[in-house]
């Protein structure tokens, strides 16, 4: 069996406010780039299919060459190989296009069972590649899965919460998932992994090999603006007992008309 | 990290620092004003930190360790104490006293005994030398070590000690020969488990910084310690000694560095957000000088930290270099955070902030393992002539990737 993960190189959240529109427009943006928080929670499930079994794990991401930050940390923690694709078209792209390159990753790589991916990145936001990869493919289509109970017999069988509720559902492979964050507590990369990760060479994948010099583009940027720092002040409600506290608590709710 | 890749680190260095932080961020920095406010040594931190590889980072892969290099020490002490100080002490104490000492002068049964369980963080290990009245002045322990048939029988009490409640191994330094001149030539080097008969130890409370971490004292009543558990051979416990603190104080001028750090951008965030006389306080000139001055120590202090780090990856003798860094940046980072309480002005006095964490923590390394004037009063002897290295029949082994990641 074969796992693709799909990642996504992100900035650190905790330097996403220093980020600015102009960087993101040019592409070139100045902050700590990191793997897709989300995307972690992929690629440690991705490893642990290879534990329970014997998977082999591949981890793709679409980038420019040398963007290869989030991939290497995905082999640190254990994942057996990287790919990078490199195509322009994609990169500039919509999410459409975003998910073409990556579902035309996923073939050209060949053999694959199950795609995994974050339920959505920290910076684009929209949720939306993995249904666009498995609409590509053909595939059937797994969100929000917080367990996978087995893969049997060309099934997967899963859990997955939504609203309300949560089921178990089975599904014939070729499947694409996306995971919550609760399916697993991702793992460190190892020191083992980071010596191995930081020495390997990812090959790349070019627009000219997956046929894909350009993609049509439904959705187009007209603007692009930061939204407005929110200002929010913290009050300490203070009480000689706990029914003061209260009462102050709800007379300061009331006059807000929160209550 | 401020030097582009490539002077200082390599892509592998940069990984490291990346995983530390993340874990520091995760496992420590969430719980670490509770603990501090309490005074509470929390086990579960030193657990991760074995489960991750970190006690035995920088020791090779068939002693149990992780085969990385003396650089990549030095920035996991950095990225620790950037979240706490109490956390870079394990590393200060388990790896750069106690087990990169095993590494330089123990047997290679010793090694298999003590180095690999504790390069696994199956045990871990502390370093005994303090006593109540022989801190700078080494020589003047009382400790005793009396040679019976094939054991040792140990006595004296150890002050100081970090991880005295937790460690399971004890690298104690105990004279063998109270009479020897110099003095000296008279201290042995021994490595005392906890399930020895006569080992008793307790904890301090009330220590001005770094009360998430355990610091205590070790008696020893009549210990008997088993010949095989000598470090060196008898008279050579001094030199190992000062070997050990030269590892030791690499990691504390490392984690110096990262308290500068952590100085510097806690102040950096706090002056744009805070506003007088209508602007950010990032305006003021005065500030802009306290920040410019955060930025020179640790500029320099990370060059002078790696410059160690280097020295020992190569195999390069690195007690002086060693000791100016240390002198520099704890002495730097104890400026730093008085300048971030200080940036930070009411708030920054109070414990809603971590300034004041960073400043209460400073000042223990500016007075433990040497003092600043002792390291000060070292380079004017380096300097001068007056001191000078001396061969030892055992150097700390220059770091080697292939000979460090092999198994076996």
């Amino acid at each position: 069996m074969k796992v693709a993960v799909l990642i996504k190189q992100t900035p650190d959240t905790a330097e996403l406010p220093k980020v600015s529109p102009e960087e993101v427009r040019s592409g070139d943006v100045k902050a700590t780039m990191v793997i897709n928080p989300w995307d972690e929670y992929a690629a440690e499930e991705a490893i642990q299919l290879g534990d329970r079994f014997g998977a082999s794990s591949v981890a793709i991401s679409l980038g420019k060459e040398g963007e290869t930050d989030a991939l290497k940390h995905a082999l640190a923690m254990g994942v057996n190989s990287a790919l990078l694709v490199d195509v322009e078209a994609a990169r500039e792209g919509d999410v459409w296009a975003v998910a073409t390159a990556l579902a035309a990753a996923v073939q050209h790589e060949g053999d694959v069972d199950v795609v995994l991916t974050g339920k959505m990145s920290v910076d684009g936001n929209s949720g939306a590649v993995y249904t666009g990869v498995a609409c590509k493919l053909g595939w059937n289509l797994l969100v929000n899965v917080t367990k996978i109970v087995d893969i049997a017999d060309g099934v997967v069988t899963a859990e997955r919460s939504f609203e309300g509720g949560q089921e178990t559902v089975t599904m014939p492979l070729p499947v694409v998932i996306s995971v919550a964050k609760e399916i697993n507590d991702p793992r460190y990369p190892s020191f083992m992994g980071i010596r191995k990760a930081s020495r390997a060479k990812i090959p790349v994948l070019t627009a000219q090999e997956l046929g894909l010099e350009s993609i049509p583009r439904a959705v187009r940027w007209e603007n692009l603006r930061k939204p407005e720092a929110r200002h929010t002040e913290v009050q300490i409600i203070e009480g000689e007992t706990v029914e003061e506290q209260a009462a102050k608590l709800v007379d300061a709710l009331l006059a807000e008309k929160v209550i | 990290m401020t030097s582009p890749m490539g002077f200082l680190f390599n892509e592998e260095h940069e990984m490291v620092r990346k995983m530390v932080r993340e874990f520091a961020a995760k496992e420590i920095a969430p719980k670490i004003k509770e603990l501090d406010r309490k005074q509470q040594h929390d086990p579960a931190i030193i657990a991760k930190m074995a489960e991750q590889g970190l006690l035995g980072i920088c020791i090779p892969v068939r002693y149990g360790g992780q085969g990385m290099d003396y650089i990549s020490l030095g920035i996991v002490s950095e990225e620790l104490e950037y979240v706490d100080t109490s956390a870079r002490v394990v590393m200060s104490v388990h790896v750069g006293l106690n087990s990169l000492g095993v590494l330089q002068w123990g047997t290679e049964e010793q090694k298999q005994r003590f180095l690999v369980p504790q390069a696994r963080g199956e045990k871990i290990a502390c370093f005994c030398l303090t006593e109540p009245d022989a801190g700078t002045d080494v020589q003047a322990m009382r400790s005793t070590a009396r040679r019976e048939g094939d054991h040792y029988i140990l006595n004296g009490e150890k002050v100081w000690i970090s991880l005295a409640d937790v460690a399971d191994h004890f690298l104690v330094f105990a004279k063998t020969d109270p009479q020897a001149e110099p003095p000296y030539r008279g201290i042995s080097a021994f490595m005392m488990t906890r399930d020895m008969p006569g080992v008793t130890t307790g904890s301090y409370h009330g220590k001005l910084g770094v009360r998430a971490g355990n610091t205590g004292w070790v008696k020893m009543d009549d210990v008997p310690v088993p010949v095989e558990n000598r470090i060196g051979e008898e008279g050579e416990g001094f030199k190992i000694a000062l070997s050990c603190l030269d590892n030791g104080r690499y990691t504390v001028a490392a984690g110096a560095l990262g308290l500068i750090r952590a100085s510097l951008d806690a102040s950096v965030r706090y002056a744009q957000q805070r506003k007088t006389f209508g602007v950010p306080i990032a305006q003021h000139q005065l500030v802009k000088r306290m920040i410019s001055l955060m930025v020179q120590r640790r500029d320099a202090g990370e060059l002078l930290v790696y410059k160690a780090g280097w020295m020992k990856n190569q195999g390069l003798r690195n007690s002086r270099e060693t000791t100016l860094a240390k002198w520099f940046c704890t002495d730097a980072s104890f400026d730093s955070a008085a300048d971030a309480v200080q940036i930070h002005g009411a708030y920054g006095y109070s414990d809603e902030y971590d300034v004041e964490r960073f400043l209460r923590n400073s000042k223990g390394a500016v007075i433990y393992e040497g003092t600043r004037e002792l390291q000060q009063l070292l380079q004017a002897d380096y300097e001068f002539g007056y001191r000078r290295y001396r061969p030892l029949r055992c150097e700390l082994p220059a770091y080697d990737p292939e000979e460090w990641t092999r198994e076996a």
